[in-house]
């Protein structure tokens, strides 16, 4: 599995200390590209464990998303944080970015909240 | 009014632990509360409408998760099915398969599960968990924290950690804005120590993932989860953020692996009535829900709530096996402290250790109990050695090895250089060098007088408002001349690019290879089979640096050796009455020169001699050379003697009186506890042998009374000495010596 594609596009195994010296790697050098995940979801599938190919696949959708959001989405989903509309709102953003999986996550959430109290009462 | 024994009894440390009695309602009860519900499975239309007691609308958040995410309902009619001690039989049976045994586990409810692993004893569990974890290769984690945050001594102690063969390092901060500080010092550390080391930071989990997505941080554990909705809701999360959570780190290449642990919600006060385990048993149902690859528990924070009911520690254990059962990396709590008693916490780890886990310890403090930021932990710098014995003796790997003492000495040198050139360059902190040189040579922060608080706190703001990510750090790092050190922590990065570590129960050796579920999969299948050291690795337990070979017992007597006794002939009988012959063993002189006290042999002989001179006696030294046996050689001893009294003497330092009329075993007096002896016992014993040999009265001697484990201390020493002394039995017959003036 290794030498894979990073998010920027650039192969793992081209990845050298010159680029680092010449300031001209990025974070985004490193960071996990969407196929990888989904490919580590097959992976992680075919040795029987679908909740953690799940997982791989809602990361793979999550990777398109900045950090400041990811953290933003997280926070959100705390208990009595956010009303049902913001939730909403989340599960339409993630809709419109092509996170599906993600969107069903919230989605959930928000229906299990309402259940049970856990949204945020104006 | 209390005895004497119960006094006494009263004293000692394992009576400075809690133990509470069971109260169901309490949650204080470590197996089969008699609220746990039953467990049961309704599937409607592909849905589950009833679980574990509970139909569909009464389903709380962590109910709710389980029943839509976590359960394999392909196999749960026949998971469900299965007797409890049928399951429990497969676990601990070669012929079923670890795959097996999972396989049904996603079948079982929180609750059909816990019931199944109560049926296991304490060595049925052991069986359990040699089979049933994820990874062949076991592996430990270590706690790298100090009370100052100091920047130097964090990355010194990283070093250190890493040297001594933990594969994850788990920092915290006594201070939360020291964090970025913390995680970057210590990665420079582990990175010197060893390459593929991996770390975390351990701080609320917001600011944790911001750690991990700048790459400051190589996984993540703090990611809790509790076994009932209220301690959830006052935990500030629901499984819905924790596995939105969990996505989140998978996005950025992170590993991640939550935590709960038995307790928790009694200690928290809302354990709703139920049994700690079955509690657990819904917080690892949860784990693997919400798509983590694995769990620390047992215990945890709340080891000595688990600790204090009867079974708590078998529960503890119980708990891992479950996380193992699930499929996923299980990380063995044997943390927090949970007890004062060094017999109760090692009887807690032991069977764990012994059966091998992912992460033995999931934080084995390497740094001193005072410096552990998250509070003592239950294997502790103090017990590195002890750890370190253990696996020596059992021939277990427990993840840890011995370094070479000049080679940590360098590697602390080494992190803490690096530590203050990366801070220089990067601008966040200047470090004077008696700071320096004090963290190097620190047993712990109380050695670091000159650390300044302030430094982690602004190096952490700048890095934070400059956002220096750790790229940065790899650039000055390399800038500063440590290539090696910067390959090894760029290639952490690139491990996020390839995503392998990701899966179950990852982490990398030292060829940064990585070790998973996927890569290395435990196939125990019964004796023979299953993880078992390469001979590199047995070699690293086995060659503790304090074990000696008889050629080093010679070598420090060699530097005891001295010419005071020579040889002057061949021993003749003599018809002195005041004649005392001092028998002595056949390498005396030759090869022993120092005895088990530390005296030297000639020292204890002009003892000997000085006693028997008061008497009015003359003592003769005769070297034997046809036996080692202490009595034969005082027998032969009084048989020369003209007054028919004998002393036997070891070089190592062990002496009797003897009479020539006298089986060999029978002695007069014997002074058996060489190491306890001293000047003034070889001077006693001189004065009796000549009281003995004028008829007059001896004064009787006291075995020295001593409660230390003399004979652990000193049997290696003594196999050795008894070994060299063979080397000189040759036959020949008896040689007078003399013994020369100091």
């Amino acid at each position: 599995m290794s030498h894979r594609n990073a998010w920027s596009g650039m192969n793992a195994a081209d990845i050298t200390i010159d680029q680092v010296r010449a300031g001209a790697l990025q974070l985004d050098d490193v960071r996990i590209h969407p196929d990888t995940l989904i490919a580590q979801a097959d992976v992680a599938a075919e040795y029987g464990n679908q909740q953690l190919a799940e997982n791989f696949l809602r990361a793979a959708e999550l990777t398109a998303l900045p950090d400041e959001q990811v953290m933003a989405i997280y926070e959100a989903l705390r208990p009595h944080r956010s009303t049902a509309q913001e939730l909403a709102t989340i599960v339409n953003a993630l809709q419109a970015a092509g996170a599906q999986r993600n969107a069903a996550l919230v989605a959930e959430a928000a229906q299990i909240y309402a259940q049970r109290g856990l949204l945020r009462q104006d | 009014m209390t005895i004497g024994r119960y006094r006494f009894m009263n004293e000692q440390p394992v009576n400075l632990d809690g133990f509470a009695a069971v109260n169901p309602d309490l949650g204080l009860i470590a197996f089969n509360s008699p609220n746990d519900p039953a467990p049961g499975l309704d599937i409607d239309d592909g849905r589950v409408v009833f679980m574990d007691g509970k139909h569909q609308a009464q389903f709380d958040i962590v109910d709710e998760f389980i029943a839509r995410h976590g359960l394999d309902l392909t196999v749960a009619d026949e998971a469900m099915a299965i007797d409890d001690a049928t399951y429990a039989h497969m676990l601990i049976d070669p012929g079923v398969s670890r795959a097996e045994c999972v396989r049904l586990a996603g079948g079982m409810t929180p609750a059909k599960l816990a019931k199944a692993l109560s049926v296991l004893r304490p060595a049925e569990l052991v069986m359990a968990v040699t089979k049933c974890r994820a990874r062949k290769t076991p592996s430990n984690q270590a706690h790298v924290t100090n009370r100052s945050d100091d920047p130097l001594l964090l990355a010194a102690d990283a070093a250190l950690a890493a040297a001594f063969g933990f594969r994850e390092i788990e920092t915290t901060v006594p201070v939360l804005g020291d964090a970025p500080s913390n995680a970057i010092a210590v990665s420079i550390g582990a990175a010197v120590g060893s390459p593929g080391v991996l770390v975390q930071c351990s701080v609320e989990e917001a600011m944790e993932l911001e750690m991990g997505m700048r790459g400051l941080v190589s996984y993540a554990e703090t990611v809790s989860l509790y076994g009932t909705e209220q301690i959830f809701i006052d935990g500030d999360d629901t499984p819905w953020s924790k596995a939105f959570l969990t996505s989140g780190y998978a996005s950025r290449g992170i590993k991640m692996r939550v935590t709960s642990g038995g307790g928790a919600e009694a200690l928290m006060g809302a354990a709703e009535g139920c049994s700690m385990f079955y509690l657990e048993a819904r917080c690892v149902a949860l784990a693997r829900a919400i798509g983590s690859q694995g769990v620390q528990n047992g215990g945890i924070d709340s080891a000595s709530v688990a600790g204090s009911v009867p079974g708590g520690a078998k529960a503890m254990m119980a708990e891992n096996l479950m996380v193992m059962l699930r499929a996923l990396e299980s990380c063995t709590g044997n943390d927090a402290l949970m007890s004062e008693s060094d017999v109760r916490r090692t009887s807690r780890t032991h069977p764990i250790f012994i059966a091998g886990t992912d992460f033995i310890c999931s934080g084995f403090g390497s740094i001193q109990r005072y410096d552990n930021m998250f509070g003592p932990s239950q294997w502790n710098a103090e017990d590195l050695d002890d750890y370190l014995a253990m696996q020596r003796d059992w021939g277990v790997d427990g993840g840890l090895r011995t370094p070479d003492e000049h080679e940590v000495a360098r590697l602390r040198e080494r992190a803490a250089h690096a530590v203050r050139d990366v801070y220089a360059i990067l601008g966040l902190a200047d470090f004077t060098d008696q700071w320096l040189a004090q963290a190097i040579d620190a047993a712990g922060s109380k050695d670091v007088p000159d650390a300044d608080l302030m430094t982690p706190l602004t190096a952490s703001r700048l890095i934070r408002d400059t956002k220096v990510t750790m790229l940065d750090v790899i650039a000055a790092l390399d800038e500063a001349g440590y290539d090696i050190e910067a390959q090894r922590m760029l290639d952490m990065l690139i491990a996020r690019v390839s995503g392998d570590y990701l899966q179950t129960s990852a982490i990398f050796d030292e060829s940064m290879h990585v070790l998973s579920a996927i890569t290395d999969p435990n196939d125990y299948a019964g004796p023979g089979t299953g993880y078992s050291p390469s001979a590199q690795r047995q070699v690293q337990i086995d060659a503790i640096r304090q074990q000696q070979s008889v050629l080093d017992i010679s070598a420090r007597q060699l530097q005891h050796a001295n010419s005071r006794l020579s040889v002057i002939g061949p021993a003749q009988r003599s018809d002195d009455p005041r004649d005392v012959v001092i028998g002595v063993s056949p390498a005396t002189g030759q090869a022993i020169w120092q005895t088990l006290c530390g005296l030297g042999v000639d020292q204890a002989l002009d003892e000997l001699l000085a006693g028997l001179e008061e008497e009015g006696c003359v003592g003769r030294i005769v070297r034997f050379a046809d036996t080692i046996d202490l009595g034969l050689i005082g027998l032969q001893a009084a048989r020369m003697s003209g007054s028919g009294i004998g002393i036997g003497l070891q070089a190592k330092g062990t002496a009797l009186i003897h009479r020539r009329d006298l089986s060999p075993l029978a002695n007069l007096e014997l002074y058996s506890v060489a190491p306890s002896l001293d000047r003034a016992a070889y001077r006693q014993l001189g004065l009796n042998a000549g009281r003995h040999a004028k008829g007059a009265t001896p004064q009787p001697q006291r075995n020295p009374y001593s409660d230390e484990a003399i004979e652990a201390r000193y049997h290696t020493k003594v196999v050795a000495l008894v070994a060299i002394e063979r080397q000189f039995v040759d036959g020949s017959s008896p040689q007078q010596l003399e013994l020369d003036q100091p």
